[in-house]
Formats: C-alpha cells, sequence, structure tokens
C-alpha cells in the first residue's frame, strides 16, 4: 500500500473534480481520471503565502476552540501549526520547510491531509454557499422536534403512571406475604452499603476528573513540547539531509518503526503514549472547554502498568490474549469467550448499572448488536432509560452526578467492545447536553431534556440523515448500473432499496469475506425484495471489478484527512476499483465525522476473536490451526477496521451533501458549531 | 435489583417424595447434607446479591414452618416474604396467587428443590440479552453413578420423567420445542413454521429443565390470567410460550407496551422498525422471519422469543423431585459436588463434627458426614453416608450408601444399605434395611 502511495499522484486529484455537487446535480463522479491529473500538477504553481495561511484551517483538524475563537490565540496556533509537520518528515523526506512557514509543494505530493489549495479554496467557497441553507434545515427541522417533544414526554409519563397503576395495585390480594426475615440491622446495613456506594462514586468521580485535568495539562504540555522537538528535528534534518533518502525508505521505515512514528505522526491524534514525567504544570490552560474537547489518550494496551491499573477498575473480567502480533499489541485483546459468562454470571452483583446499560453492553459482548448505526441508536436508547429512572442523590448536583454516571456506562460499555467513532461523538454530545443544562430547570424537566435531545439526535443525526444520503444517493444510481457493495451498510442496503423501489434498473455485486459473512444477510434481504444480485467473495474482487460501473461503501468513521475507516476490506476494494477507474461513493452519516487523522489502521483499530479466522465453518476437518495458541511462533492477527486513504475516494455522501473527502473538515468543523453544541 | 424480582416456589408436602416428606418435615425442608434443601437455593440466590426474595410454599402449615426456619436462619441476610397458597394450586397457581406483588420488569422464578451453583445471573443475562418472553435454564442432568439402589424398571422411569426433549436452534439459544421426556412416547410434533424459522432444529434429549425461568412480567401475567386452566408452569406456562412464539397473541399487547415505554416517543415506531430492519437482535436466521415478514410493526410483534440458558457440563444441577434424587443429591453433596454443601471436608474427604463420638475399630470413610451430637458404637462401618443430628447407633452397624437423619436409634448389628431413615426412627437389633424408605409414621 505504501509503495503504491508514491507514485499514485497520477490518480490524487480527481476528488477534486467531483467537486462539491449538490444534490439535484446528475454530474457523473468523475470518470475521467486523466483530466485532472494535468490540472492539479500544475495547479499549484507556488501559490501566494497568504492563501495558503487563511486555506490552512480547514485542513488542520483544529479542536474546535481554535476555529471558534475569533483571532487565533497565539498559544493555539503555535499547538496547532506543528502538525502537518511532524507528518511530513516521516511520510515524505522533502524536509526541508521552515516551521511555520507553509510549503505548498509539500502539499501536492503530500498524502492525505494536504490539498491542493485551489481546490481547497474551492471547497471552502462551494462549501459556505451550501452550508447556510443546510444549517437552516437543520435548525428549522430541530426546532420543530424540540417543540414536539415536550408534549409527547408528557403523555408517555402519564401512561407509564397508569400502567403502573394497573401492574401493582390489584386490591383483591389473593395471598398476602408474611415477611419471614427481614434484615434486621437494615438502617445501619443500608447506610453502610450506602456510605461504600457514595465512596465508590466519588472516587468514580474525582478519579476521572483528576485525570482529565492531568491529562489535559499533559497534552498541552506535550503539544509545547513536540512542537518544540518538531521544530528541532525540522532544523537537525535541514541541517543534515543524509536522513532523506529515496522514495521507498520512508514507506518501509513507516511500516517497520511504528513506535516513533506514532509519536510523532499526529497533532491532535491522541495515540501518543502519556509520559509520566512532564507532569509539571507549565501552560496550563485553565478553560473549561478546553479539557473536554482535548481527546482522551487512547489506553496503550502494551503498557502493562496501565493495564494493570485498568484492569482493577474494570466491571468485565478481562484475560487477556497470549500471541498478539506485535505490532497491534496496544489494542486490547482478549480470549473470546471467557468475558461473555463472566460478565452474565455477575449480572446482579453490579448495583450501579442501569439494567438496560447492561443489556446493551451485553449484547455488544455477544454481538447480537454490530453495525455503527444499530450499536449508537441501542447505546443512546439505553443511556434515555437511565436519564429516565435517574433521581439525583441528596446533596448532589444532577450534572456532575448524571455526568460521573454516564462516564461510568461508557467506561462499561467499552469493557464490552471498544467504542465506535460514531458512538464517541454521540456520548460527547449527551455530556454536552447535560453540562450545558440551566441550573434553573427542575430534576424532572432536565431530564425529559435530555430525553428529548437524546430522540432528536437518533433522528435526525440518524434516521433522517440515512434518508438525506439515500436520496442524494439515488440521483448517482442510473439505469443498467452494475452496483458494488461490501459487506453489509445499513445505508447502502437502504440506497440500493428505495433505488430499486424508483424503478431503476440495475444489479448489485455484493463482495462478502469472512469470518462474519455479514453481506449474506444483506444478499437475503435483497435478493427477498427482488433485486438481481451476484455474490462474491473478496478474493474475486479483481475479477468482479471489471463490469462493475459504481461502489457504493458504507464507512465506521469518516475523518478529517478524509481517510474512511470502515469495516475491514473496505480499502482492498476502494483501491482496487480506484485502479479499474470506477468512482467510490462513501455512504456516511456527518456524526461519524470525526476531526482525528489517522494514516494508518495500525494506530487505532479493533481486534476481533482470533479464532474466528483459525475456524471454518461446517469443515471440522480443516483444523490445522487448532491449538494455534500454544504455538509461540504463530500470532493470528484478526482485524476490524481498516483505512481507506482519501485518494481512492471519489464522493462522500453525507448528510450535507455529496462532497469531496477533502471537504470533510469543513463539515467537521461546521458541524461542531453548528449543530451538534448548541 | 436490575428490575428483576425472585420468586421461589417452595412446595408443599409432596406426595411424590411420600414417606420422607410429613406435616413436620415439608418438602423445602427436607435435609440435604443435614441442611435444608431450600437453603441451597437461597444461598445460590443470596450469593448473587438478591437478598428480596418471595417465598411461595403450598399450606398454611408448611408455609408457618418454613417461614419460622427462614426467620431463624436467614435473619440479617436475607428479606424474605412468605407465601402460603393453598395445596395442589400447581406452581401456576402459586405464580397467579403472589402475581400482583410482582412489580418488576422480569420476574425470576426458581423451584425451591433446586441444588445447583449455575448462577441466576446468566439466566436473567441471557433472558435480558435477548429481550425474550421466558428463558429457561437447561442442564445436562447429573451424571448419577452407578447407584445400587432401585429397580431398573424404576430407574428407567425415574430417568424419562428427569430428562426433557428440547428443540434448540443452531445457535443453542432459542428454544423452540419443549416436551417432558415421559410425555413423549413416539413422536414429537413440531411446528413448520418454527422449522421454517430457524431452518435448523437440533432436538435434545439429554437436557433438563432445571426450574428456574426468567419471565417477562407482563407476559406471564397475561399468561396466568387468560388461561386459568394452566396448573403448572413446566407443563403448560413455558411449552404454550414455546409453541405460540411465531404468533404470539398474549403479548401482542404485552410486548407492545413495553417496547413503547423503552422508547417512549412518537418516533419510537420509527426506530422500531429502524432497529428490527438491521437485526437489533439478531442471532440467527431467526429473524430473517421477522424481515420476511410483511414489514409491519404490528406483525413484527407478534412475536416473541423464548430462550434458553444452557449451563456448562461444570456445573451441578439437581432437582429434589423424587427419592432417588434425594438420595442422589445427598450423595453428591458430599460426593463430586462437595463445594455446594458449603462445609470443609477433612482430609479423609469426610465430614465429622467434632462432638461426634467415635468408638472404637470404627470407620468412617470418604464421602461421609456425621453431623453433631451423634454417637456410634464400636466396629461400625460407615461408607458414602450421610448421618445427622444427635443419632445413636451402636456396635457393629454397616451403613452405606444412606441418608440418616436427625435422632435416629440404631441399635447393634444393623445392616442398612441405600436406604433412607427419617427423624426419630428407632431402629431395634440386627435390622437389615434394603432400599428402604423409614420414616415413623
Amino acid at each position: 500500500m505504501d509503495v503504491r502511495r508514491g507514485q499514485r499522484t497520477v490518480i490524487d486529484p480527481k476528488v477534486r473534480q467531483v467537486g462539491f455537487v449538490p444534490a439535484g446535480a446528475t454530474r457523473p463522479p468523475a470518470r475521467s481520471h486523466s483530466v485532472p491529473t494535468d490540472a492539479c500538477s500544475s495547479s499549484p504553481p507556488a501559490p501566494e503565502l497568504p492563501l495558503s495561511g487563511s486555506s490552512l484551517s480547514p485542513v488542520m483538524i483544529p479542536p474546535p476552540r481554535h476555529s471558534s475563537a475569533d483571532g487565533l490565540p497565539s498559544l493555539s496556533r503555535s499547538a496547532a501549526s506543528p502538525v502537518p509537520i511532524p507528518a511530513s518528515p516521516l511520510r515524505r523526506d522533502t524536509v526541508q520547510i521552515p516551521i511555520g512557514s507553509y510549503n505548498p509543494s509539500e502539499s501536492v505530493l503530500g498524502s492525505s491531509p494536504m490539498i491542493s489549495p485551489s481546490s481547497r479554496l474551492d471547497a471552502v467557497s462551494e462549501f459556505s454557499d451550501e452550508v447556510p441553507t443546510s444549517a437552516w434545515l437543520g435548525r428549522s427541522g430541530s426546532g420543530k422536534f424540540a417543540s414536539s417533544f415536550p408534549s409527547s414526554s408528557g403523555e408517555m409519563m402519564t401512561m407509564k403512571i397508569t400502567g403502573g397503576g394497573s401492574g401493582g395495585g390489584g386490591n383483591t390480594p389473593k395471598s398476602s406475604l408474611t415477611t419471614a426475615s427481614v434484615v434486621k440491622a437494615l438502617p445501619g446495613v443500608s447506610e453502610k452499603d450506602r456510605g461504600a456506594l457514595i465512596e465508590v462514586q466519588n472516587e468514580g468521580i474525582s478519579k476521572p476528573q483528576k485525570q482529565k485535568t492531568s491529562k489535559a495539562e499533559r497534552r498541552a504540555i506535550q503539544e509545547a513540547q513536540r512542537a518544540a522537538k518538531a521544530a528541532a528535528k525540522e532544523a537537525g534534518e535541514a541541517v543534515k539531509p543524509s536522513a532523506s533518502s529515496g522514495g521507498a525508505l520512508p514507506a518501509s521505515k513507516q511500516g517497520k518503526v511504528v513506535k516513533p512514528s506514532s509519536q510523532k505522526k499526529d497533532g491532535p491524534q491522541v495515540t501518543a503514549p502519556v509520559v509520566p514525567s512532564e507532569k509539571k504544570v507549565g501552560d496550563r490552560i485553565p478553560d473549561k472547554d478546553r479539557k473536554k474537547d482535548v481527546p482522551h489518550p487512547r489506553m496503550q494496551f502494551d503498557d502493562k502498568h496501565r493495564v494493570e491499573k485498568a484492569k482493577r477498575r474494570a466491571v468485565v473480567n478481562q484475560s487477556e490474549a497470549r500471541n498478539r502480533v506485535e505490532l497491534f499489541r496496544h489494542l486490547p485483546q482478549y480470549i473470546h469467550g471467557t468475558q461473555l459468562p463472566d460478565l452474565e454470571s455477575k449480572f446482579f452483583q453490579l448495583d450501579p448499572m442501569h439494567p438496560s446499560v447492561y443489556k446493551v453492553g451485553l449484547q455488544y459482548l455477544s454481538g447480537v448488536i454490530s453495525g455503527g448505526n444499530a450499536r449508537c441508536i441501542a447505546m443512546l436508547l439505553a443511556f434515555q432509560e437511565a436519564i429516565k429512572d435517574y433521581s439525583t442523590p441528596p446533596e448532589k448536583a444532577l450534572v456532575r452526578d448524571l455526568t460521573a454516571k454516564i462516564s461510568s456506562y461508557v467506561s462499561f460499555l467499552i469493557e464490552c467492545r471498544p467504542l465506535s467513532i460514531s458512538m464517541g461523538n454521540a456520548i460527547k454530545f449527551l455530556k454536552n447536553r447535560i453540562a450545558k443544562l440551566p441550573h434553573t430547570l427542575s430534576e424532572s424537566e432536565a431530564k425529559s431534556s435530555l430525553q428529548s435531545d437524546i430522540d432528536r439526535f437518533i433522528n435526525e443525526k440518524i434516521v433522517i440523515a440515512d434518508k438525506v444520503i439515500v436520496g442524494h444517493a439515488v440521483t448517482k444510481i442510473r439505469d443498467g448500473d452494475i452496483l458494488l457493495t461490501y459487506g453489509s451498510s445499513s445505508v447502502v442496503e437502504m440506497i440500493l432499496l428505495y433505488a430499486h423501489e424508483l424503478g431503476k434498473q440495475f444489479r448489485v455485486v455484493l463482495v462478502d469475506s469472512r469470518p462474519k459473512l455479514e453481506g449474506q444477510a444483506l444478499l437475503h434481504r435483497l435478493v427477498a425484495k427482488g433485486l438481481n444480485c451476484t455474490y462474491t467473495h473478496i478474493n474475486a474482487i479483481s475479477y468482479v471489478m471489471q463490469e462493475v460501473t459504481r461502489v457504493f461503501l458504507g464507512a465506521s468513521s469518516v475523518l478529517s484527512n478524509g481517510t474512511v475507516y470502515s469495516r475491514v476490506g473496505t480499502a482492498c476494494v476502494a483501491m482496487v476499483a480506484n485502479a479499474f477507474q470506477i468512482p467510490v461513493l462513501i455512504c456516511c452519516e456527518a456524526y461519524k465525522f470525526h476531526e482525528r487523522v489517522q494514516l494508518d489502521s495500525i494506530c487505532s483499530n479493533e481486534l476481533g476473536d482470533p479464532d474466528v479466522i483459525s475456524k471454518v465453518a461446517g469443515r471440522n476437518d480443516l483444523n490445522h490451526l487448532e491449538s494455534w495458541a500454544d504455538n509461540e511462533n504463530l500470532q493470528l492477527l484478526n482485524l476490524i477496521y481498516d483505512a481507506t486513504p482519501s485518494d481512492y475516494v471519489s464522493m462522500i455522501i453525507t448528510d450535507y451533501g455529496m462532497i469531496p473527502p477533502t471537504s470533510v473538515p469543513v463539515i467537521v468543523r461546521e458541524y461542531r458549531r453548528e449543530h451538534l453544541w448548541i | 435489583m436490575m428490575d428483576f424480582q425472585v420468586v421461589v416456589l417452595a412446595g408443599g408436602t409432596a406426595k411424590k417424595l411420600a414417606p420422607l416428606v410429613s406435616k413436620e418435615v415439608p418438602k423445602a425442608l427436607l435435609p440435604v447434607a443435614n441442611r435444608p434443601v431450600l437453603s441451597y437455593v437461597l444461598e445460590l440466590l443470596e450469593s448473587s446479591n438478591l437478598k428480596d426474595l418471595i417465598v411461595v410454599v403450598e399450606g398454611e402449615d408448611a408455609a408457618l414452618r418454613v417461614g419460622g426456619w427462614i426467620s431463624g436462619a436467614y435473619v440479617d441476610r436475607l428479606h424474605v416474604e412468605v407465601a402460603a397458597v393453598p395445596e395442589d394450586v400447581g406452581t401456576a397457581g402459586a405464580l397467579r396467587a403472589v402475581a400482583h406483588h410482582l412489580t418488576a420488569n422480569d420476574v425470576l422464578i426458581v423451584s425451591g428443590d433446586l441444588v445447583s451453583d449455575v448462577p441466576p445471573g446468566a439466566v436473567a443475562a441471557t433472558h435480558r440479552r435477548h429481550g425474550a418472553v421466558v428463558t429457561t435454564l437447561l442442564c445436562y442432568a447429573p451424571v448419577s453413578g452407578p447407584s445400587d439402589t432401585g429397580s431398573s424398571a424404576g430407574k428407567d422411569k425415574v430417568k424419562k420423567s428427569r430428562y426433557n426433549i428440547v428443540g434448540l436452534d443452531p445457535t443453542r439459544q432459542l428454544l423452540l420445542h419443549i416436551a417432558a421426556g415421559a410425555e413423549v412416547e413416539k413422536d414429537i410434533r413440531v411446528q413448520k413454521n418454527i422449522l421454517r424459522a430457524v431452518g435448523q432444529l437440533e432436538i435434545r434429549a439429554d437436557l433438563m429443565d432445571a426450574h428456574m425461568y426468567a419471565f417477562k412480567r407482563t407476559v406471564l401475567q397475561d399468561v396466568l390470567d387468560q388461561k386459568d386452566t394452566f396448573h403448572s408452569i413446566r407443563q403448560d406456562v413455558l411449552p404454550y410460550l414455546v409453541r405460540t412464539q411465531l404468533r404470539s397473541e398474549i403479548s401482542a399487547n404485552g410486548l407492545h407496551k413495553v417496547e413503547d415505554n423503552a422508547n417512549g416517543r412518537v418516533s419510537s415506531q420509527n426506530y422500531v422498525t429502524w432497529m428490527s430492519q438491521h437485526r437489533e437482535i439478531a442471532p440467527s436466521a431467526y429473524q430473517e422471519l421477522l424481515a420476511l415478514s410483511p414489514r409491519s410493526p404490528e406483525n413484527a410483534l407478534r412475536t416473541h422469543k423464548c430462550c434458553a440458558y444452557i449451563a456448562s457440563k461444570s456445573k451441578y444441577c439437581a432437582r429434589l423431585n423424587s427419592i432417588q434424587a434425594f438420595s442422589d443429591i445427598n450423595r453428591d453433596v458430599v460426593g463430586e459436588a462437595s463445594h455446594l454443601s458449603g462445609y470443609s471436608f477433612s482430609s479423609q474427604n469426610n465430614i465429622i463434627h467434632p462432638s461426634a463420638e467415635l468408638g472404637s475399630k470404627t470407620t468412617v470413610g470418604p464421602q461421609c458426614m456425621l453431623a453433631e451430637g451423634s454417637q456410634m458404637g464400636d466396629k461400625c462401618s460407615v461408607k458414602r453416608s450421610i448421618i445427622g443430628r444427635h443419632c445413636r447407633i451402636g456396635s457393629n452397624v454397616k451403613i452405606v450408601n444412606s441418608v440418616v437423619m436427625n435422632h435416629v436409634t440404631i441399635e447393634d448389628g444393623c445392616l442398612v444399605q441405600g436406604s433412607v431413615i427419617c427423624s426419630n426412627v428407632h431402629l431395634q437389633e440386627r435390622v437389615v434395611l434394603k432400599d428402604c424408605q423409614i420414616s415413623p409414621m
């Protein structure tokens, strides 16, 4: 993959040609690849620096506070400016750039986050045309919902009450209960219990907060230090250019030397291991928002100390798998099959967990619920239930206590299965809503407001968003098309079904892969609806791709450098499609966008059960890998996700329209400010 | 507690256990390793942090006795409410009588004669995970060792009634068919639509219904209200629910209500269809039927799920519902399932209370239990037996594979083999007992 990257400037710019196509427009998404090549390679003729400066911001993925602040504070600039630079020395060796100044030539050669300035400008201007309308639409929608919710919630509550009355109030007791044994020292015991519980909760509250602040500090320090380090390195490398060599080397370097790269690669990325020694309180930012915006450093599972610590806190008993692949040691991997029975048997012991949250956790763990949207909806509905049953303990503030509760639920869910990015966004939204609750609200009002917020989120960001996406995507399906999809994406399914309902004549090629074979269920449903389908496995991708005219793919997340983070295999499909010059359309709701930048699928991924790939269902004779865990020389790798570089993506269909992958940061920024954070 | 309520059905004076149970000793108080059998269930629940229990006992007298014992033994530990129901109302009737006390979302119903170490949480969690209407605990019937008792014909019968014919889906999570082993003589009838829904049905005869059920409360109450002829949970309610899982009549409104509650709003319908469209709950092809059926939510909700939790083979699980089972369980609890008894075993793998007195040349073998205050004369031999409190046993007595309850007097030279001797029995000299049950009445 990396080897290809060196040569792929050829295909790079076609994205821009697709541009920002409005919903109605039926411009074919860039069948012409050769044309833009020249356009691009000629387009960045050493552009004016001021322009690059101004257009830097959409690419930079600054944490929102930067973009929202009117004038960029000096610190945020200094923190943000090194972002593209640390990435460059590793990836390219065109390093002789002084810090701070933006070199456009780099952006041409440069990989994913770099966009040729002209196109970027295009995107921005086009986008600014687009945004107000969509913003307006979204807002009007939200207003409507908000107004409709309170009444319905009232209705629901009354219904609940009557239900309870009929259930509990049987006035003719057929048999009375005689209390045989009461816990005698009830008050004492319960008090003790409560004391313990409060203590626990206190711990729960205070600990994360403490951690948070320290993390925030550390982040600030780290960013500053990283900037300094990068500067030093730049300078050093500029002095001795011996470090830079051929084009193939950096690729291999990047592949092998993961550790340093993961440290340096990222600006606002999260994978950087926290260095505890850098703890002095330097330029700490007291701003509260900052704390919230700073992403949590992801747990590094090769850090034994912290893993031990986390284990002690964990609810789910996790025994770590042996024989882990070296590159992926920082990701959690547990022996599958041990967690579920353990968690199930502890069902009644977990007092503070709300039943509905517990249920969702179990469903994640057992794989009953999978798929980004379904998981997110299930989680939000569980939180909604939990909020409904929530009552503020005495002498506590709802805002704080509920936030702590939600955090504890979230950490439980993470133990069951790592969160997807979309879920992270939803949680952020919910926590933000809790934090922003007006203090004048009573508890019940606050609760119903939060519940309606959750409903609104599900409705607007997922259900309606899907409808909009379907509407957009259908315009890209023409009669006689042969559409290829991979795996089982809910949105793509809706698109195909809707297009079929509209009477479009097309055929579907469904590509699937072991071990989950999720596509089969989709195939079943599509065929049942009368669609004409071809089913194949990903091994045959290069053959089936020949006849395909369009590729529709779902995504777990789209990152702000346009990288599509999706089910493993997606990158392969996209690359093959690209090689055959077939447009790749990614269908993804905007709530799944994330400001993170990711260049590979190593630093952040999820590991599945390795046993699944060692066994073949129904073929007991294929047991060559039977006792693989005992063989130290063998490691199995079952990745769940992969990252598709934006170059292979022609277009992202989202609820704000059809955008090139380069416009993702704009969406991330605007979406944040305009919708999510109201 | 996780929105679960627990009902323990402790039974009354079961006729099946005729000589063993009596007015003084209802079934729930039958001793297993010198502890009432009910204590095993209560402690299992207690260890799962389930401390608010409703114990239903048949018969006022029995209820008084059980209540008295519980209040003595579990004061400060459990919050137990005892309800007395008339005799012979059956398990369904017993539940009907306490139905109005049930308020939680789900109800865990445990038989009081269960001796097991399967965590009830596992059943409850499976129930929750699938959003099932009923989840039942199935376990591999205990491997009873070569028992020296009982004629082969009798054993056969026991075996048949103990096992169930169970139909499961390929993932072994959905319960598709259940029938008591004794009922099945010639053929099993399986509904076509269920078969079509799952594609593959696995029928097993090595599983036993352990009488631990998690029910959705609304559904349970609906069934009990509507079908007032139902007598037993195991024989009526459960098969009924399993039978009707694809054309559910009762649960249609009940489920609907619940779903509405869960999702709350005007748009709830929207989510429900959305979620069902995306297989919120699809462990297998089972859901395909939902997807194929006309896509109205009414229709989709007309089905309900019956699930099974299959305990692993390493877990012990037995029900004290026959005399054979009584001796088996007593033997197992001091034998292979000794962790259940709660006693610490000596190095000889037996339990001899310090206050017990042994004569010279008396041997107590492994897997035996000798409770407090019992005295044994010289040259006695005890093998694989349980001897209760304050028994007086003379010299030259052999006790093999037997259960001797409290305050029993056995005079010199007796031979007791494979028998159960109830409390206060007096055996005179040189009695030879084989496969007998002796009670003072």
